[in-house]
């Protein structure tokens, strides 16, 4: 039996009419495009992140960047001490070699290929800025986790661990530590390690008042409460509902460590502190022993400059997108 | 019943917001009302169904950007009458705070914090008064002490922080009614307080409209509300007006199912014991276009085919003796058997099909 | 507020005093102590003995201690191993350039940062809101020893517009009065005097204010578009309030608040980043000087810069504080 739109609907049978019904309405309510209901917070960021042109450039920077890194040995077509070209340039009568066929980048002062030290150069940056910001990230949340537990676990125990820690903190903001670092250096002598360390402890006094903060303000949350009324055990709410709702600001400051860990290396590199070692350039080193012959090659010490200023920008682009993404203000 | 002009006479007013890469949504679908002096009009339904931004559109409070705003609103003025959604920006800054006031929810945030309350009531009554010094101060007291608080003078000199909740609406009320101006919207401004200075606060806003015989605009989710202070009711469902009625007639005999669901909603206390709540099943959310069919329907126990065919037209409640003020936009109203309902299917049976 | 005063300067007392101790048992653990840095590589073990004791080296810790919180509060942070003359009055002497350096940077960044950010937040979305928020991601992101050297090649060895070095011109003859070169040509009307050292300042101030520019700029834009939306700038509005008085009494009062705190911890790193600037532009202040004792290992100036730098850190963050408390009825009620 047809069921054309009837003049008379009572001809239909009631079921049938129904079932229209029904699918008219799925229809109409269909062409609303529901947004994903129930999606985790990241995965929401991450949705947003991806119609956001700032998480888009950084992610392609930090992608080039950490790509050509791993693959510098493939990539750099000679070696980092290779002074096949030492004949060619004279930095004492102002006399360098600049982009070539077999020398994309030029040469540096010692008659080295630019292009294959900047690529392997990556790989050291990447290392410095990836240990660096490990260093400051585990004692920071270890220091900063400790501290927001007791405070959210209370007592008048908790709340006086939570407030020596905090004094250690305080003090530890007080310091000026790339300094502490630089007299290690003098006293010890330059190596990679005082770099990534000294860089890294600069980094513990903020990622654990992030973290604290951050827990702290969790744990005033109607769920906590909510846990609690329901028998959970307190140090449970907080390893398993406080601490991970927490690290969001957390691993938005570990991307734009990223980036401050590496311009405070090259910072040490320039009062001296950086890795002696040749055969392993940093950008920062390669931009502090360029800075001789900035008025005469500039070039020199552009490159290893734009480097880390891009791969710093990188990361900065992809942490901040990422806190706009998290930030639930800005949700809505 | 008034046979004057009404004061404020809003006509399809629509507000569209467009954003970036998400397409427009209309969050006021064409709404038309009327406001009289010295009258409290209601404006109910649940969050999210355009109430508080047809607000901010007649105080021209709107974001620059991203909206559009369509249709009329009519204001009788000393000066002539005029649209209030076509006025230049600088007209409008003149108007707001004057003859225009707004009383919004929370009070504590709609308080600058950094500024004593002093300052927040006198800096409006030198901007549209000309008041200075000693004289806006003393008018300030006065205002404090006109809206009921206790020792003014030395309140002048607070900040936001220092009053308690119902001190503050009433310092933003004493702000509202600076100027005395000719209408007032207050957006739900009794949510963010304790049920006993809820109800202070409402009998302060019934005694102003009556003495100043100010319109006043009521926005509320809250149906006590309504019933205690609003002459007249607009029910508004997904950015439309779906029931306007004096009222006694929409408390008596609502004729759109969801004014029928926002009444089920309440709980009573003649209601015998056990009787069930009958709650709007679904949420606001739940809706579609106005353009299709009634935006209602989804969540409506009585919606029929005819319901999904186009936008139902506005059509006065037939069958009762209210008479022409008792409006409303349903093809299949609440107790009035209308020549189009051969089909008799009762509720339960409807929404049973749809869940299995 | 005197008693709040007086209340958080007790509460320092805990501070400095773990930082003191800290500081201590960073210069007790130092790899193989301080004799080492103290002598040369090729000193005997007599020599090194004899050191140790006469640096109290031997003494109980303690008594080490007490002995070096005696000396610093004293003013004493040793002497230094480049001039040979204690560490405060080389500090003392080179304080009032690198402060007149601080001032001007302090000041390009918050007389360019805050129009700027505030600017930005008002054009939310326009060409003038992405060029400062871009230009304070790339002055963030530039290392301020590079963006000095490339300052001083191009505005004082290519273009010549400004000079690449020191306070005053070689040759140009003032009169000394308080050590603030602009101060003190402004007191003696020495006008000459006062351009030229404000010439001076321009290129290491910039450099210096790079890093602060950015935040503030960052900062402030932030801060205003949070303010915007909140509900008392509707209220503002509402009242029909001019357009100058809802943006200044109730946007900008309220946004600039947060702005406060990031000055003056800003102001507390300024002198930290003067080592960097400074050495650039050979700018004779305490970071040159700091910079010097990096290349030559002269550790009670390292030692006592970081002092220095920690003392100026929690008082600053008491201004701070103190300030906020001003600004801030909230803050005050507490």
């Amino acid at each position: 039996m047809p069921t054309t739109p009837s003049t008379n609907p009572s001809q239909v049978p009631l079921h049938q009419r129904r079932a229209a019904k029904v699918d008219r309405l799925a229809e109409l309510m269909g062409e609303r495009g529901d947004e994903g209901h129930g999606a985790g917070v990241w995965r929401e960021a991450l949705q947003r992140m991806r119609r956001s042109p700032m998480a888009i450039t950084g992610a392609a920077i930090v992608a080039l960047f950490v790509v050509v890194a791993l693959l510098s040995e493939f990539i750099a077509p000679y070696g980092a001490t290779s002074q096949t070209w030492g004949g060619e340039v004279f930095p004492n009568r102002n006399e360098f070699v600049g982009p070539r066929a077999e020398n994309w980048l030029g040469l540096d002062h010692l008659g080295r290929d630019m292009f294959s030290r900047m690529v392997i150069g990556a790989r050291q940056t990447l290392l410095v800025g990836v240990v660096a910001t490990l260093v400051g990230f585990l004692f920071g949340a270890l220091l900063g986790g400790a501290a927001g537990a007791c405070s959210v676990l209370g007592g008048r125990w908790g709340r006086q661990v939570d407030n020596v820690v905090m004094r250690v903190i305080d003090m530890m903001l007080a310091m000026p530590t790339l300094l502490l670092a630089v007299t290690v250096a003098a006293l010890v002598g330059p190596s990679l390690t005082t770099v990534m360390v000294a860089v890294g402890v600069a980094q513990i006094p903020i990622f654990a008042r992030l973290l604290r903060g951050a827990m702290i303000s969790q744990g005033s949350r109607e769920y906590v409460l909510a846990a609690e009324a329901l028998g959970v055990r307190r140090h449970r709410i907080a390893l398993t509902h406080i601490l991970p709702n927490s690290m969001g600001p957390v691993i938005v400051q570990s991307t734009l460590t990223l980036a401050t860990a590496i311009i405070d290396a090259a910072a040490l590199s320039y009062l001296g502190l950086g890795n002696p070692d040749a055969s392993s350039p940093e950008w920062g080193t390669m931009l502090s022993e360029a800075q001789r012959f900035l008025s005469s090659a500039p070039s020199l010490a552009v490159y290893p400059a734009l480097g880390i200023i891009i791969t710093a920008l990188g990361f900065t682009l992809l942490g901040e997108a990422l806190r706009e993404a998290l930030d639930p203000k800005l949700r809505k | 019943m008034t046979t004057s002009t009404p004061l404020l006479a809003v006509d399809e007013l629509s507000v569209v917001f467009h954003r970036k890469g998400q397409g427009e949504t209309r969050a006021v679908d064409g709404v038309s009302f009327t406001l009289e002096e010295g009258r409290v009009t209601g404006l109910v339904g649940e969050s999210g169904c355009g109430k508080s931004v047809t607000s901010l559109a007649l105080m021209g409070l709107l974001p620059d950007r991203g909206v559009k705003v369509g249709g009329s609103a009519l204001i009788r003025l000393p000066d002539g009458e005029q649209d209030l959604l076509k006025v230049s920006q600088r007209r409008m800054r003149d108007l707001r705070g004057s003859q225009l006031a707004m009383i919004f929810q929370d009070p504590l945030s709609s308080l600058n914090p950094v500024v004593p309350i002093g300052v927040q009531v006198t800096e409006i009554l030198s901007r549209h008064r000309g008041m200075r010094g000693a004289a806006a101060r003393r008018e300030a007291a006065d205002l404090l002490q006109r809206v009921g608080i206790p020792d003014p003078t030395r309140r002048l000199g607070e900040y936001p922080h220092q009053l308690s909740g119902g001190m503050r609406q009433r310092a933003l009320i004493a702000m509202a009614v600076a100027c005395r101006p000719k209408l007032m919207i207050a957006d739900e401004p009794t949510t963010a307080l304790d049920v006993t200075i809820q109800a202070q606060i409402l009998e302060l806003l019934r005694d102003l409209v009556t003495e100043e015989g100010t319109a006043l605009l009521m926005i509320t989710h809250d149906l006590g509300v309504v019933a205690g202070l609003c002459d007249e009711i607009n029910v508004l469902y997904a950015g439309k007006a779906v029931e306007t009625a004096p009222r006694g007639p929409l408390f008596a005999d609502p004729a759109h199912p969801y004014t029928v669901g926002l009444l089920g909603s309440i709980p009573r206390l003649d209601a015998p014991r056990g009787e069930p709540l009958t709650p709007v099943r679904g949420s606001v959310n739940d809706n579609i276009a106005w353009a299709d069919g009634c935006a209602f329907a989804p969540r409506c126990d009585h919606y029929t085919m005819e319901c999904l065919q186009g936008p139902p037209p506005l059509v006065g409640a037939s069958g009762d003796e209210e008479g022409p003020g008792h409006i409303h936009r349903c093809v299949n109203p609440v107790g009035r058997a209308g020549p189009d309902r051969p089909e008799p299917e009762t509720p339960a049976a409807a929404s049973e099909e749809e869940r299995g | 507020m005197l008693r709040f005063i007086v209340r958080r300067l007790l509460q320092l007392i805990p501070t400095l005093g773990g930082l003191s101790i800290l500081l201590f048992v960073w210069l007790q653990r130092l790899p193989g102590g301080p004799e080492y840095a103290l002598l040369p590589d090729d000193a005997t073990a007599e020599q090194r003995a004899a050191l140790r004791r006469s640096l109290g080296l031997e003494e109980p810790v303690a008594v080490q201690y007490l002995a070096f919180l005696r000396r610093i509060t004293q003013g004493d942070l040793g002497t230094s191993i480049q001039t040979g003359r204690p560490v405060l009055e080389e500090f003392l002497l080179r304080f009032p350039a690198t402060f007149e350096l601080a001032v001007t940077a302090m000041l390009i960044a918050v007389t360019a940062g805050l129009p700027l950010g505030y600017l930005a937040a008002r054009r939310r979305g326009t060409v003038l809101d992405f060029a400062a928020v871009g230009g304070s991601l790339l002055g963030i992101c530039t290392p301020v020893f590079f963006l000095a050297f490339i300052l001083k090649v191009i505005f004082a060895e290519r273009l010549g517009v400004f000079p690449s070095a020191f306070r005053l011109s070689p040759g140009l003859s003032r009169t000394d009065i308080t050590g603030f070169v602009v101060l003190d040509g402004l007191m003696t009307r020495e006008w000459d005097v006062v351009t030229d050292a404000l010439a001076h300042l321009v290129l290491p101030g910039l450099a210096l204010a790079s890093i602060p520019l950015a935040v503030i700029t960052r900062m402030t834009r932030a801060s205003v578009l949070e303010v915007m939306g909140e509900d008392y700038v509707r209220t503002a509005n509402a009242k029909g309030l001019h357009r100058t008085t809802v943006r200044t009494r109730h946007v900008l009062r309220n946004a600039l608040l947060p702005v406060v705190t990031a000055v003056g911890l800003l102001a507390g790193s300024l002198f930290a980043g003067a080592v960097l600037t400074e050495s650039v532009f050979a700018f004779p202040g305490i970071g040159s000087f700091v910079y010097e004792a990096t290349q030559n290992r002269d550790y009670p100036v390292l030692t006592g810069f970081i002092l220095l730098i920690a003392t100026m850190y929690v008082f600053i963050n008491l201004l701070v504080d103190i300030s906020y408390s001003l600004l801030d009825p909230r803050v005050r009620a507490q």
